[in-house]
């Protein structure tokens, strides 16, 4: 089977997206239902509704309530965002472990910069620089790991360890040891927990940046190539493609993402949360994973990341509301990701032999 | 045939070395336009290496490369593209998981709305088909992954990539290795259309019945090294072997020997 490569809807695919829908409306619904079942956004879809119908069965009235779905998007956001860019890093065939990593480095520098200027009072334009520093630790972060797989040919899972634990030991050097709380007021009722038109900021960014990357991904060069690369690597090369140069690119934008998750992260808190994601890679990895996207490169959609990112999250406030004790949360992500990834096996050796 | 008047692409001496191993020890090779060269030798005679050197994929030690009679120094297969120089690899060097309309692409895609590098993927997907249809490939759909083609058909996408590009030389390293019978005419026709262009093809092949079928010239290496040339229409299956195997030699031997290059093209017919 083909899965993930040829799904619907816009944010799908290599190809068949919307230009694909005008020749395949003829083909008619026969082909469409295939097309859809052929597709791994739409068992991720069916998976998701099964783990809300489970627990809407065991906690009737309480859970997916409005209150509920909206306090469950807005800590999703972070790790929607970090999803995002480790979309892109896995379909190259790689992986980031260090995304938890560099929010919480990201975090830890804009809160520095706001501690020295101005700290709670901070205005606007400290605000907005303070943000940048963040965005540019991450971006700039994730590029010296891409550096490392690139040009060092360090296997992605080591140099992102690396990455990893310099992060975590650079954060605790930086901040002295404990969280900062010099963090802007205007930050914090503003992006970190303000709406717009009755929808969270932290919604509402999140959003916006999933569906732009998620049109890149499919829609434009940026994209073909990331799948190029991550389906074979040494074609990409002998087609005159870059590889070395768009690796970094990606590494860099798996950072960049976790500095604005960083950032908003800061602002939703009110201070840097250095010890509170130590797990947030497994999270990540599992929503990409569960969405469709192949460890050995070359496959993923930015939808069925999106739908993916809220099956963790939604079991958090499940077990949370069903009255479990939430570690559960973590032993059964985990199993999810082993799941996950046998099956993406399976689905490749059916297709290799189809 | 020989009679043309110059070689489009010209090696001359090219030595590689991979650590101890002498890959390429002084080869000699031309290929002239319009015409089909046949390059065979033993396993690890040195043809891919001499392909990829002339590719661009890698940088022979010394020696020197003659495009149109002038040399040049081909540092990535990018560089020889812009000589008009394709190549056809043993492994296909597809991507898996694209479709064939963004294989035939790759690297080199349409884009739409300038800067923003949007894919065109409707006029590339035309573009495909068409070149198929110019090869006479049925393809049922190039939009599914050629992970899904059979061996044949992704061999042909392979193929008609470097027959879309290619504006003066086709290098096909074993283009038929993993086709059937079929499938391999096919190839073969296509190789003579090319050639029938204007086009330098360069065919590496063990098929000796192939070689004789398709190719107007032959060249022979041995251990690194061009041992022999003929003219196809002279040249029977046994010399053909002969030379591969040592047992027969019309070129010079030592490259600090006299150069003995001139008069022995097809000598040994």
């Amino acid at each position: 089977m083909t899965s993930g490569t040829d799904g619907a809807g816009i944010m799908s695919a290599p190809d068949g997206g919307i230009m694909a829908s005008a020749d395949e409306g003829r083909q008619g619904l026969g082909t469409f239902i295939r097309r859809a079942l052929a597709a791994g956004e739409t068992w991720v879809f069916a998976a998701l509704i099964i783990e809300m119908a489970i627990f809407t069965g065991l906690a009737p009235g309480k859970f997916l309530t409005v209150n509920d779905l909206s306090l469950t998007s807005q800590t999703t956001a972070p790790f929607l965002l970090m999803a995002v860019g480790e979309t892109f890093v896995i379909i190259t065939a790689g992986i980031d472990l260090s995304v938890g990593f560099v929010l919480v480095l990201s975090g830890v520098v804009a809160g520095t910069y706001y501690l020295h200027n101005g700290g709670n009072n901070a205005g606007t334009g400290t605000i907005w620089i303070g943000a940048v520093i963040g965005l540019a630790t991450g971006a700039g972060f994730g590029a010296l790991q891409g550096l490392a797989v690139a040009k060092l040919k360090m296997p992605p899972l080591i140099a992102t360890l690396m990455g990893l634990g310099v992060a975590e030991g650079l954060s605790y050097l930086i901040a002295g040891g404990t969280d900062l709380r010099s963090v802007p007021n205007k930050l914090a009722s503003g992006v970190g927990q303000g709406s717009f038109a009755g929808v969270q900021w932290l919604i509402i960014i999140s959003f916006l940046v999933t569906l732009l990357f998620g049109l890149i991904l499919a829609f434009t060069r940026f994209g073909r190539y990331t799948y190029a690369i991550g389906s074979n690597a040494e074609a990409a090369d002998r087609a005159g493609i870059n590889v070395d140069r768009h690796l970094i690119k990606v590494y860099a934008l798996s950072g960049l993402m976790a500095g604005l998750a960083g950032v908003l992260d800061l602002g939703y808190f009110s201070t840097t949360t250095i010890s509170g994601h130590p797990l947030d890679n497994l999270v990540v990895i599992t929503a990409v994973v569960i969405g469709g996207a192949s460890l050995f490169g070359g496959r993923g959609t930015m939808l069925g990341t999106f739908i993916g990112v809220f099956i963790p999250e939604l079991l958090a406030t499940g077990l949370i509301i069903v009255g479990v004790n939430q570690y559960w949360q973590y032993i059964l992500t985990g199993l999810v990701l082993g799941a996950a990834v046998y099956l993406d096996q399976i689905r490749r050796r059916l297709r290799e032999h189809a | 045939m020989a009679e043309a008047p110059a070689p489009f692409l010209e090696a001359r001496e090219l030595t590689k070395h991979y650590g101890n191993v002498l890959a390429l020890d002084g080869a000699n090779f031309s290929a002239y336009p319009g015409e089909v060269t046949a390059l065979i030798g033993d396993n690890g005679a040195g043809k891919s290496t001499l392909v990829k050197a002339l590719s661009g994929a890698i940088r022979p030690d010394s020696g020197q490369i003659l495009i149109e009679g002038s040399a040049v120094t081909l540092s990535s297969p990018l560089d020889a593209r812009h000589y008009g120089i394709e190549t056809v690899y043993q492994d296909l060097a597809l991507a898996p998981d694209l479709d064939a309309a963004a294989n035939l692409h790759l690297g080199r895609e349409i884009f739409r709305f300038g800067p923003l590098h949007v894919l065109n993927k409707r006029e590339m997907r035309r573009r495909a088909v068409a070149a198929f249809a110019d090869l006479g490939v049925q393809l049922k759909d190039v939009t599914a992954p050629v992970v899904t083609l059979s061996g044949g058909q992704r061999q042909s996408v392979a193929v008609a990539r470097a027959v879309a590009y290619a504006s003066k030389i086709i290098f096909a390293d074993e283009p038929t290795a993993a086709l059937g019978v079929v499938q391999r005419e096919r190839v073969l026709d296509n190789i003579r259309r090319v050639r029938d262009r204007g086009i330098a093809v360069v065919l590496i092949s063990h098929n000796m019945p192939e070689v004789l079928a398709v190719s107007d010239r032959v060249e022979v290496l041995r251990m690194g090294r061009r041992v022999a040339r003929f003219k196809t229409s002279e040249a029977t299956v046994e010399q053909l072997v002969g030379a591969m195997t040592g047992a027969l030699t019309t070129e010079e031997t030592p490259p600090t020997g006299p150069a003995a290059d001139n008069n022995n093209e097809g000598s040994a017919a």
